[in-house]
C-alpha cells in the first residue's frame, strides 16, 4: 500500500512518476545536533529582538510623549509580564550576539572544523548567560 | 518602430553589482551593533526603575543622545535585512513574499523614524 503510494508520487525536481527517495535528513526523523539548534535559534531569537524593538519604539514615544503615558509604560515595564520581557528580550540580545559573531568568524573562513563547532556552540550559550547575569548583576548592586 | 526599451534587455541576466549589498551591508550593521549592544542592555536594564525626569536627562545627555541616534538605526536596518532573509526562505507564495516585505520593511522605517524622534524631542524639548 505504502510502496504503491511511494511509486506513484512524483519526484521533486521531476514531472515524471518514480521511486520517491529521501532526499535529505528529515527534520522529525534526525536528531538535531546542538550546532543546528543554536542555528534555528539564532532565527528565532532575531524575530523576537524585532518584536521588542516595536516596544522600544512604543517606549521612546511614550517618553516623549510627557509624564503620564511615561508612567503608564514604566508600570508594564516593572509588572511580571514586562520583566519576563525585558529579561527575556537581553537573554535574546546576547544569545544573537554571540551566535552572530561567530558568523562573522566563519564569514573569514575559519571555525569550520567539527571540535571547534561544537566547543563554540557551547561557548557561546555560556558567554550569553554571563553577559545577561553581568547586565543584571551590574544594575542590581553598581 | 522599437517599443522595446534597453531595459528588456538587461532585465534578469543578473549582476547589477548589488547582488552583494544586502550580505554585506547585514555585516556592517552586525560590527557597528557589538558594541553599541553592550552600551544599550545596561540601559535597558535600568530603564524600568527610571522616573520621566530623570530619564529625559540621561537621553538628553550628549554621548547618550548620540549613541542612540546611532543604536536606532543601526539596530532597525539589521532587523529589516535579517527578517526579510527569514521571509523570502519560509514564504513561499510570490505576492505574499513580496507585499509581506514591502510592509515589513515600511513598518520597520516608520518605527526607527518614531524612534529618532523621540530621541531627539526628548533630548532638545525635555
Amino acid at each position: 500500500m505504502l510502496d504503491e503510494v511511494y511509486r506513484q508520487a512524483p519526484r521533486i525536481g521531476s514531472g515524471e512518476a518514480g521511486p520517491r527517495r529521501p532526499l535529505s535528513p528529515h527534520l522529525q526523523i534526525y536528531r538535531l545536533p546542538v550546532t543546528a539548534l543554536l542555528s534555528i535559534t539564532h532565527r528565532i531569537t532575531g524575530v523576537l529582538l524585532t518584536l521588542g524593538l516595536v516596544l522600544l519604539a512604543l517606549g521612546l514615544m511614550a517618553a516623549a510623549a510627557g509624564p503620564v503615558s511615561y508612567v503608564k509604560f514604566q508600570a508594564f515595564l516593572t509588572g511580571y509580564v514586562g520583566q519576563m520581557l525585558l529579561w527575556g528580550w537581553l537573554y535574546a540580545l546576547f544569545f544573537h550576539l554571540c551566535h552572530g559573531v561567530r558568523h562573522l568568524v566563519w564569514d573569514t573562513g575559519n571555525g569550520f572544523t567539527r571540535e571547534h563547532l561544537n566547543i563554540i556552540a557551547y561557548l557561546e550559550i555560556a558567554m550569553s548567560l554571563v553577559f545577561t547575569l553581568a547586565v543584571f548583576l551590574f544594575t542590581r548592586f553598581l | 518602430m522599437h517599443y522595446r526599451t534597453p531595459l528588456r534587455e538587461v532585465r534578469g541576466l543578473g549582476s547589477a553589482r548589488a547582488g552583494t549589498r544586502h550580505w554585506w551591508m547585514q555585516r556592517v550593521t552586525a560590527l557597528a551593533l557589538i558594541p553599541l549592544v553592550f552600551w544599550f542592555a545596561m540601559a535597558l536594564a535600568a530603564w524600568p526603575s527610571v522616573s520621566q525626569m530623570e530619564f529625559v536627562r540621561w537621553v538628553s545627555r550628549p554621548w547618550n543622545t548620540i549613541l542612540l541616534l546611532s543604536f536606532i538605526p543601526a539596530v532597525f536596518y539589521h532587523a529589516m535585512l535579517g527578517i526579510q532573509v527569514i521571509m523570502e526562505d519560509y514564504v513561499h507564495t510570490d505576492w505574499i513574499k513580496i507585499m509581506g516585505i514591502l510592509a515589513m520593511k515600511l513598518l520597520l522605517a516608520f518605527l526607527a523614524l518614531a524612534s529618532m524622534f523621540a530621541v531627539l524631542r526628548l533630548a532638545f524639548l525635555g
